[in-house]
């Protein structure tokens, strides 16, 4: 009968085989050579010279990396926070079909199908002295401008603005979905006992999607570690480096000033942090599995 | 959905419609850049230079946007970027299609092993494999060409996952009902499984279409010639000396036209690209 379909088949194996080619030749393959990279000194000219550790030593050793990693370590503890939250309201005020709920859905998921290209100059835009929008608001009250993309401090909090702002969309919509995964009985019984609109919401909604949150907030995390364009394009990782994220580091170093051996030493410390939190993500939801079946 | 249809419940009803409301406020602020963007780009540059303000006074002209019509670079990044995303989009489709298909319904060694390896992928940042990855290119003489850019798009282990995940919701019985008539698995893919998937290929498509066309990082690192760029990296490219662009209504010009191609396939493909990306995301 069927037990041909059962059976295990060399043949069967045949369609992953092109996709595995790719996976190897693309990903795995330049994983590994990273990594043996990230061991040698190497240039665009020369082959490598074994130096060990080195390159993590000077790596570490750095405080342009120190200062880029300190500064997406600012970025994410205050972008994820925000991008949750937001996400997290926009879902709940959002969570019924009108025709005025839906149309909102559909633009505040709009900003994440633009590059980040546009996002960026839209935000440049805004932030531009003289010219920019909040300038001239701030004109118009009579208030002193601030140019936010070149003061310290400020201009990283430009970048997570432009950030939030082109990925509210993605929290929303996961939220949405765990929240319409809630039953309706639950609901019922609450409103027998006559229950607050502020208890539903912490003894029933936000009990019931704990997990999602969790799951969302490791999402953004492993995205935000991402932080590249905004920066690069908004700031440059301006002033004297205050805005420079991880990513940019990594490209400095590795495409400017071509120090491969540095650069893949930096893209490793990424690698783990985004493999940690992936690993964080992987747990997290195969425990939903568990406790679904 | 409406837990507040059970009862009439004052409070609750308060409570949702002032959360509307804040919500409305939020699409305003939200909007409000967009509006600006767009006020820009119908203003007179000579205008703009005394003033932005200037946006919300007459006139408005289209001057701007007919000068990108005789800008043919815009025209050569968008046919570049329409390329690239065009061919990611078919590779992913096959690749995930076929791997897909066999993740979820056929047995052989190694399944779970190299499902598992494969779910790794996920894990493993583009930006963490860029230096090699960029070295290699360079050996094979692959920067600079559409098959470079699109190359390494076509090596997310995403639509692999989803496909999956796809081809697993499909009953069992229909794929036994063909092999008791003998039909080969290649033939049972093709002719039975893969019309079944065309929803699913849809979700995927527009997806990796979008990813290839909003691409920055890898063509910004791989394409350095300007005949080269996409969208994305031209429209960068001619944004970095803000001060002395050809004027801030033809940078605002270009980028409301830049963003039209993917604004009018999400408007069309919307249910699409949400399933997507919340299906691929907690799933």
């Amino acid at each position: 009968m069927a037990e041909s379909y059962r059976r295990n088949q060399w043949s069967h194996g045949l369609f992953i085989l092109p996709y595995l080619a790719f996976f190897t030749v693309l990903l795995v393959f330049p994983l590994i050579w990273g990594m043996w990279l990230s061991l040698h000194k190497v240039d665009l000219f020369g082959p490598g010279r074994f130096v060990g550790l080195a390159n993590y030593v000077r790596v570490f050793g750095d405080s342009v990396f120190l200062q880029a990693l300190r500064n997406t370590l600012v970025f994410v503890a205050f972008s994820v926070p925000a991008l949750v939250a937001l996400g997290l309201f926009l879902a709940l005020a959002l969570n019924r079909t009108t025709r005025s709920t839906s149309f909102l859905r559909g633009l505040f998921f709009s900003s994440s199908v633009l590059s980040v290209t546009i996002v960026t100059l839209i935000w440049r835009f805004v932030f531009i002295p003289g010219d920019g929008l909040l300038p001239v608001i701030f004109e118009q009250l009579g208030m002193a401008p601030l140019n936010f993309l070149s003061t310290s401090g400020w201009s990283l909090f430009a970048v997570g603005v432009a950030t939030v702002w082109w990925c509210l969309g993605l929290p929303m919509m996961l939220f949405l979905a765990a929240l319409q995964q809630i039953p309706v009985d639950l609901y019922e019984a609450a409103a027998l006992d006559n229950a607050s609109p502020w208890r539903v919401l912490t003894r029933i909604t936000l009990p019931s999607i704990a997990r999602t949150i969790m799951l969302v907030t490791i999402i953004q995390i492993v995205m935000q570690f991402q932080l590249f364009g905004q920066a690069q394009l908004m700031t440059n990782g301006g002033p004297n480096g205050s805005s420079r994220p991880l990513v940019m580091y990594i490209y400095e170093v590795g495409f400017v000033r071509w120090d491969l051996g540095k650069g893949a030493a930096a893209s490793q410390v990424l690698f783990l942090i985004i493999l940690i939190a992936a690993m964080a993500q992987y747990v997290v939801s195969t425990r939903k599995t568990e406790a679904g079946e | 959905m409406t837990p507040d249809n059970t009862t009439y419940r004052p409070a609750a009803l308060t409570a949702n419609r002032t959360m509307l409301w804040l919500a409305g406020i939020l699409s305003a602020v939200m909007m409000a850049p967009v509006a600006w963007l767009i006020g820009l780009s119908i203003k007179n540059n000579q205008e703009l230079m005394l003033g932005t303000e200037s946006v919300f006074r007459m006139p408005y002209t289209i001057a701007n946007y007919l000068n990108i019509l005789h800008s043919s670079q815009v025209f050569g990044w968008l046919v570049n970027s329409f390329i690239v995303a065009c061919g990611q989009t078919l590779g992913v489709l096959v690749l995930s299609s076929l791997a897909g298909y066999a993740f979820a319904r056929l047995h052989f060694p190694f399944r779970r092993t190299l499902f598992i390896i494969v779910l790794f992928g996920l894990a493993v940042p583009e930006q963490a494999v860029i230096i090699a990855r960029h070295q290699m290119f360079n050996w094979f003489g692959l920067h600079n060409s559409y098959l470079g850019l699109m190359l390494p798009g076509m090596s997310s282990a995403f639509g692999v996952f989803l496909m999956t995940q796809f081809f697993r919701a499909i009953p069992k019985e229909i794929d036994e009902a063909a092999l008791l008539d003998n039909a080969s698995q290649f033939r049972i893919f093709w002719k039975i499984m893969l019309p079944l998937t065309l929803p699913a290929q849809a979700t995927l498509g527009i997806f990796t279409f979008l990813h290839g066309w909003n691409d920055y990082w890898w063509p910004l690192i791989s394409a350095t010639k300007k005949e080269m760029f996409t969208l994305t990296v031209g429209i960068a490219s001619s944004q970095t000396n803000f001060a002395q662009s050809e004027g801030l209504g033809f940078l605002a010009a270009q980028a409301v036209f830049a963003s039209l191609p993917v604004l009018i396939v999400y408007l069309v493909f919307q249910r699409h690209i949400v399933t997507a990306v919340s299906g691929g995301a907690v799933k």
